[in-house]
């Protein structure tokens, strides 16, 4: 306790109660932040499409234009559907917290209710990919084997073998897609977000998409029995990932060694 | 260790030399003499706290053998978590994230148990053991003239002896063999041009990447599902990958991989107005383009397409191709640009190669930068 008292005007002391401050601010922040969840789906179309051209207007309408066409700071919405709106709104990519090379996933700013209603307002400007059906997002009886040789040809030269995300050009990335939804995943492929292209039902039909959701939540459920998964990249890197933290650790016991003894 | 020279006489052995008496053969020079085995250093000795301060030491001695005691209690908690512990619960760890419980309390236990042993020991030797400045001397590299002799003796015994100064045709036959042995292994070399007229040997790189599985009229198909495609199966911002429609027949044929790793190909729309160059006239098909899916870099394929700037990334080495502009490199190691395949649709309406790749295929190699 002495030792305490003696090292308080140390200066390292107010950087660590600087950051203490911060991380508790930070930390309030993220708990009170956190968006309530829904209740109940879209009311009458009307309604719901005029509440969602009014929310559309107040939350959208600054970047992609008060008639939709898009403007220099976002993508027209006409032809988009209401897979779009569902996936770009429901996992927080939009509105965008500013501008940048990528809108990254962050927390909610919608209900899921207000969400349906502003998608169904962006389907009735004109014919798009709708919401997919819960028979279409029914993974039960699709072939996770099929749905890895499907993966690995279609998904995994972004997102990587095991689905932990990667680097794209320019500061854009792919995300992981160890948190996505069925639903997320299949709207994804449907609408191409940002710069994901689109994986048609033509050419990837519902059955094989269905598969690829059944690989990607395999994925999500397998166990990590070892731990620091690093995105699963692979037994080589992450060995040379350890090798390189343990040779440091080595360096730091080889340091304590040679110093004198006071 | 104020006293260095009463540890010296009890605790050094004597070599059969005395201290100061060097003698003049350097290989028959003592390595050990002072206290700890070498001599003391020439300057101040700075005492540690532990060896004046009796309580300082006391510490020390409890610390080091804490850290054993520390060693068998983790000894324990290993048998205790191997034996109680179900192997497939899972717990979070802040930093290694999910981790199998069993997994982590065995490691941490076991190492901890090894780790305390280490540390204590060395805790023990810092604190506790002996503590002098000391000299580690060096002897001289160099060979006494007595070795020099004997080498240079040896030398010319096994000349005398061989005979090679008295057997002239030995000796340079020898030579000759010598110098022609290698040859063989540089001759090898030649697999790696091409015999351009008939002549022997493998096929060129050039012939071997210029011919694909891809003809005039071949369908396309995915890769994964082997389905014909019909242009409003790709949407624009669409990709597919995709292959000749006969690739599992000659797969089956030539029992290799090697012509799907030459016709892998991706399907890509965009807005036909927004295709800037193309490769030919034409070889695109309402704003579809297709493009070896192989980088001209080393040959890793690649589909990393971004669909609102049209760049395709290859994750190996970083090389981007501009798929709206010929396919021209506009970063990256890679030397030119990504082949195009001219597509067109047949009679029935399914998406078909017009004809064959213009340009070898894949990875570069010298005939082609």
């Amino acid at each position: 306790m002495k030792g305490l008292v003696a090292r308080r005007r140390n200066p390292i002391v107010a950087s660590m109660l600087l950051l203490v401050a911060l991380v508790g601010v930070g930390g309030v922040y993220a708990v009170a932040s956190t968006a309530a969840p829904a209740e109940a789906v879209a009311t009458s179309d009307q309604t719901a499409i005029d509440e969602g051209k009014r929310l559309y207007l107040e939350g959208c309408s600054s970047c992609h234009g008060l008639d939709s066409q898009g403007t220099s700071n976002g993508p027209t919405l006409i032809g988009v559907g209401a897979a779009a709106v569902h996936f770009q709104v429901s996992t927080g990519r939009m509105p965008m917290a500013g501008p940048g090379a990528q809108a990254p996933a962050k927390p909610v700013d919608y209900t899921e209710n207000e969400i349906a209603q502003m998608a169904a307002y962006i389907a009735s400007l004109g014919p798009g990919p709708a919401i997919p059906t819960a028979e279409q997002l029914d993974y039960s009886n699709a072939d996770v084997a099929e749905g890895g040789v499907l993966f690995r040809i279609n998904c995994a030269q972004c997102h990587q073998a095991a689905g932990g995300g990667g680097a794209l050009t320019d500061g854009k990335h792919a995300p992981s897609l160890m948190t996505a939804t069925p639903q997320e995943i299949y709207e994804a492929m449907l609408t191409g977000p940002q710069n994901m292209p689109v994986f048609g039902d033509g050419t990837l039909q519902v059955e094989d998409k269905q598969a690829i959701i059944a690989y990607i939540m395999d994925l999500q459920e397998a166990p990590s029995p070892g731990g620091m998964a690093l995105g699963r990249i692979g037994p080589v890197a992450e060995g040379l990932f350890l090798w390189a933290g343990v040779m440091a650790a080595f360096v730091g016991l080889a340091v304590w060694i040679g110093i004198r003894a006071r | 260790m104020s006293d260095v020279t009463t540890r010296d006489s009890a605790n050094t052995p004597d070599h059969g030399h005395g201290h100061g008496d060097v003698p003049a053969d350097d290989l028959a020079r003592p390595l050990y003499r002072g206290p700890g085995g070498l001599p003391a250093a020439d300057m101040p000795h700075r005492p540690r706290r532990s060896d004046t301060d009796p309580k300082a030491a006391r510490r020390a001695e409890r610390q080091v053998a804490g850290l054993f005691l520390l060693s068998m209690l983790m000894v324990v908690l290993f048998i205790v978590a191997y034996v109680a512990i179900d192997p497939f619960t899972d717990i979070y760890v802040p930093l290694f994230g999910e981790i199998g419980f069993q997994n982590f309390a065995l490691g941490l236990t076991f190492g901890l148990g090894v780790f305390c042993i280490g540390a204590g020991a060395i805790q023990w030797a810092k604190k506790l053991m002996p503590d002098v400045e000391v000299v580690q001397e060096r002897h001289s590299l160099a060979s006494t003239p007595r070795e020099d002799v004997e080498a240079a003796e040896q030398y010319e015994r096994g000349k005398e002896e061989s005979g090679f100064a008295q057997y002239k045709l030995i000796r340079r036959t020898l030579i000759a063999a010598l110098a022609l042995f290698p040859i063989p292994l540089v001759v090898m070399l030649r697999d790696l041009w091409s015999p351009k007229n008939g002549g022997f040997g493998p096929e060129s790189p050039v012939e071997l990447l210029s011919t694909t599985a891809w003809v005039e009229g071949m369908p396309i198909v995915t890769d994964g599902t082997y389905v014909k495609i019909r242009p409003e199966d790709v949407p624009v911002g669409g990709l597919v990958s995709a292959l000749p429609e006969n690739i599992m027949e000659i797969q089956e044929e030539e029992h290799s991989l090697n012509a799907r790793a030459k016709a892998a190909i991706i399907l890509v729309r965009m807005e036909p107005d927004e295709i800037r160059a193309q490769q030919g006239d034409g070889w695109d098909y309402q704003g579809i383009l297709a493009y070896s899916k192989i980088c001209t870099h080393v040959g890793c394929p690649i589909a990393l397409y971004e669909h609102r700037t049209h760049h395709l990334l290859c994750p190996c080495h970083q090389s981007t191709f501009d798929l709206a502009d010929a396919g021209n490199v506009i970063f990256g190691p890679a030397a030119r640009r990504m082949p195009q395949l001219p597509i067109g649709v047949n009679e029935e309406g399914f998406l078909v190669a017009t004809a064959p790749f213009a340009e070898p295929v894949g990875p570069s190699f010298w005939e082609r930068g």
